[in-house]
Parts: C-alpha cells; sequence; structure tokens
C-alpha cells in the first residue's frame, strides 16, 4: 500500500532558480538562502520518497489567462521544464509517475474535488526551484513527481479549507493505491511577499512565523483564514501561501516537526521552509497500549503532562 | 459602470487582480504573453503601436503599455507575472520593476529589501478599518511607511 510519509513546504522564488543556473549559490547573499536547505537536503536523501506529489502554482507558463483551471493535475509520464522567456531552466525533465496520477484523479474527482486532469504540461520555477533546494542539481531527478497546479494568480484562489480538504482526499487516494509506495507531499510558494504594484516589497515576518507554528500544531486554525487576510498581512501574492494547507491535509492531524527554516529575503520574498513527518504507527508507543478515551480523560484529570505523553 | 468593491480594495497600494479585472485587461494579458516569442518581441520592437493593434485594447491601456506605466497597466487588467514578460523584453530586472511600481530607484528597493522589507505597520489599510488578525488593535499608520506606499490613484 502507498503511504504519505511526509510533508515539505518551500518557497519557489524564481531568483534561487537563477541564482543556481548562474552559479551565484557562493555568494554571501544566495549562501544565506541555500545554506537553510542543506539540512533538508540530508533528510530527503535519507527519507528516499518514491514519488512526490508537489503542490504548486504556474506563472503565467503553461497557463496564460486562454485556461485558468483551479486544480490541475499533472497526469502525464513527463513535464519538461518551460521557457520563461530566458529559455528552458537546465534541470532534468521532470518524470511523472502516471499511474498514481490517474488512480488520484479517479479518487479524488469521486469525493467531489472536480479536478482538471493534464496529460501535457510544462513546469516552471515554480515547480523546478522547490525541486533544486530539495535535492540539489541531480542530472535526473530521484524521485517521479505528480505536480499539482493551483490557481493562485487569478482571484479568487481557492479556499484554504478547501485546499486542506483535497489534501485529505489526495491522502485518501494514495493510501488506498496497492502498490508500496513512499509519497512525500509538497507545498510551494510564500512566505509573506507582494511583487505588485505601490506596496511591492512587502514583508510580514511575525505572520510568517506564526504560520509555520499554526501548519505545524494547529493547521484547523489556518483553514479559515480569509483571503483578504492574506493579501493584507502577507502581501498579494502571499496568498500562494493556501497551497501549503493542501500539503498539510494529506498529513495525519498530529506530526512531528523535524526542521524549519526562515530567512529575508530572497529578492522581494521571505522564504520559509518546513519538514512535516507522520508519525510511524506504533513505533514510540511500541510495548505500550494506546490508553483508551476513558482512561485518557481519567489521566488528563489528574495531570495535563500524562495526557499529552500518552498520545505520542 | 464603476468597478463593484471588494474588501481587498481597501489594501493601500495593491491592485488584486480579480475576475472583473481579468476580464477587462486580457488583451493586455495576451499582449505580454505573446512576448514570449522572440520574433513577437522584435515586431513590438519595431513599431509598438502598430504591434498592440492586435490585442483590442482600450486607448487607456494602450497608453499605459506605451508609456510603461505598470502601475496603471495593473489597475487596467494586466497582471503582473504577465507585464513582467514586457520587463523583460526591454531588458529589465525584476527588481527594476518593482523599483518603478513603488517610485523608488533600483538601488533604493534592494535597500528596503535587505533591510527586511517594506513594514506591515501602517500599510494594511486605506480606511484604517483593516487590523492585524492577532494582535487585536490596529498598529498606529507610520508616516514614512505610508507614504511609501501610497498609490497615485489610491
Amino acid at each position: 500500500m502507498a503511504r504519505i510519509i511526509a510533508g515539505v513546504t518551500s518557497s519557489h522564488v524564481p531568483a534561487i532558480g537563477a541564482a543556481i543556473d548562474n552559479h551565484r549559490t557562493e555568494e554571501p547573499y544566495w549562501k544565506r538562502v541555500f545554506s537553510g536547505f542543506e539540512k533538508s537536503k540530508e533528510w530527503m536523501a535519507k527519507t528516499k520518497p518514491d514519488v512526490c506529489i508537489v503542490v504548486y502554482n504556474d506563472h503565467a507558463s503553461a497557463f496564460s489567462v486562454e485556461m485558468v483551471p483551479t486544480f490541475a493535475l499533472g497526469c502525464a509520464a513527463e513535464f519538461p521544464p518551460a521557457d520563461e522567456g530566458w529559455g528552458p531552466r537546465p534541470v532534468p525533465v521532470v518524470k511523472g509517475h502516471p499511474q498514481l496520477a490517474a488512480h488520484i484523479a479517479q479518487s479524488v474527482i469521486l469525493d467531489e474535488f472536480d479536478l482538471t486532469v493534464v496529460n501535457k504540461m510544462e513546469v516552471d520555477h515554480g515547480l523546478t526551484v522547490p525541486m533544486n533546494l530539495l535535492f540539489g542539481s541531480p542530472n535526473e531527478w530521484p524521485c517521479r513527481v505528480i505536480p499539482l497546479a493551483v490557481n493562485v494568480v487569478l482571484y479568487p484562489p481557492p479556499t484554504g479549507h478547501r485546499c486542506f480538504m483535497l489534501g485529505k482526499a489526495i491522502r485518501k487516494a494514495v493510501q488506498s493505491y496497492p502498490e508500496d509506495l513512499r509519497v512525500v507531499v509538497m507545498g510551494t510558494g510564500g512566505m509573506s511577499h507582494q511583487i505588485s504594484g505601490p506596496r511591492a516589497g512587502l514583508i510580514n515576518s511575525k505572520f510568517d512565523k506564526a504560520f509555520l507554528d499554526n501548519l505545524s500544531k494547529d493547521p484547523k486554525k489556518l483553514m479559515r483564514m480569509p483571503h483578504v487576510e492574506y493579501m493584507r498581512e502577507a502581501g498579494a501574492e502571499g496568498i500562494e501561501m493556501v497551497m501549503w494547507l493542501v500539503m498539510r491535509g494529506a498529513l495525519d492531524d498530529k506530526v512531528d516537526e523535524v526542521y524549519r527554516f526562515y530567512t529575508v529575503p530572497a529578492s522581494n520574498t521571505a522564504v520559509g521552509h518546513i519538514i512535516l513527518e507522520n508519525r510511524v504507527r506504533g513505533a514510540k508507543a511500541a510495548g505500550k497500549r494506546r490508553p483508551t478515551a476513558g482512561k485518557l480523560k481519567r489521566a488528563a484529570a489528574r495531570a495535563k503532562t500524562t495526557i499529552i505523553r500518552g498520545q505520542r | 459602470m464603476a468597478r463593484e468593491q471588494h474588501d481587498y480594495d481597501d489594501i493601500p497600494g495593491t491592485f488584486v487582480f480579480d475576475q472583473e479585472r481579468s476580464r477587462q485587461g486580457f488583451g493586455i494579458n495576451m499582449f505580454c504573453m505573446s512576448l514570449m516569442k522572440d520574433e513577437n518581441r522584435k515586431a513590438f520592437k519595431a513599431n509598438e503601436a502598430e504591434y498592440l493593434k492586435k490585442f483590442n485594447l482600450t486607448p487607456e491601456q494602450t497608453e499605459a503599455v506605451l508609456k510603461r506605466d505598470y502601475n496603471r497597466m495593473l489597475e487596467l487588467g494586466g497582471n503582473i507575472y504577465f507585464t513582467a514578460k514586457l520587463g523583460a523584453t526591454d531588458g529589465h530586472s525584476f527588481q527594476h520593476l518593482a523599483a518603478v511600481m513603488t517610485g523608488s530607484t533600483q538601488e533604493g528597493y534592494a535597500k528596503m529589501m535587505l533591510g527586511g522589507g517594506r513594514p506591515v505597520e501602517g500599510n494594511r489599510s486605506k480606511t484604517g478599518k483593516g487590523k492585524p488578525a492577532k494582535a487585536g488593535k490596529a498598529a498606529k499608520p507610520r508616516a514614512k511607511a505610508r507614504s511609501k506606499s501610497r498609490s497615485k490613484r489610491g
């Protein structure tokens, strides 16, 4: 059975891609950004997922204003890097997982998420920059990738609640796939940034840090955040962060935060990155039986610390 | 018909690319998209006004493009990911466009970003109605920050 083992979020600033492509990663400005992903690359190399589902947005590359799908699932066998005006990025072609993607489409559409199925698509920096940050610059990407493009360019994007629930539906789909696959879900974009209009350059670190805290421990708080709050507090383009909720919805309610990194700026943007792992069932509690609800209540009445330990 | 007002129209210095602007700005964005092809970039550069005729722009939109008035393009339905392609066609970096839109110099804008970016305090709301989500009360607008972000038309 396939299962989701972890979720990762990362900004997808195009200038990060340009710094990699132009060999500027050792410059102090960029080193500050890339050094924050060293541990993440180690984690990814150790975790070795078979498939990454990458939730990202297209930036007028594959989708112009002619067609704007809210959720578009990449079901193709491969996705070439898009030419964003300077020639395609020199990164490997992204290899898809058409069988799992087809299974996900079949499952989540019947779960009432009206996805657009995409069988031919190029992918831009929104997808390839996070791949570089997590996998470095190999000749071939070490895992299969299922792109999930979310519209966050044309207002309104899907709500945070909708994104979270789609994550849950994706999790259900993955768990019903018969092959033994280890799947990581990546949410990309953010954090606070505005690149348009006279307010461009807005950064709100306080908002970003609270968002990361809640994403890790209390994602339900984020589900109901109205779009205007994202835009007001985290910049017009900061609304990309709704995509992180797809990732979070695909994970267990309780997760372990294994790594976090935050820095300002990369170009016009605050960079945020977090790794959340689903807890391995029974591993920590091996030999210990989970207390029943009644026991938990009684324990809680005695001491709050007991209930916390009991749940782990 | 006057533009229908939305909660986000209260955010200063911001033109949200919504359904109405998308409808209105289809021509601007399709024009910008056409600049992804080298032959189109050359044709545009050879005779800008003539090239723009293919895209059914309004006179205001045409003027905004010819004058490279990036804020006006956004106000009339252009989207930043599209208009950035016009900037690239002119050989400008994105930070140059950001500086133009914010009425700053590229050096000044880059310095602001290195210093932690534009603060949200004083930049939340035109009317003072927008309050920080968790702090409970709205921060007092800082005069300096506000003058930076104020839109010429907003």
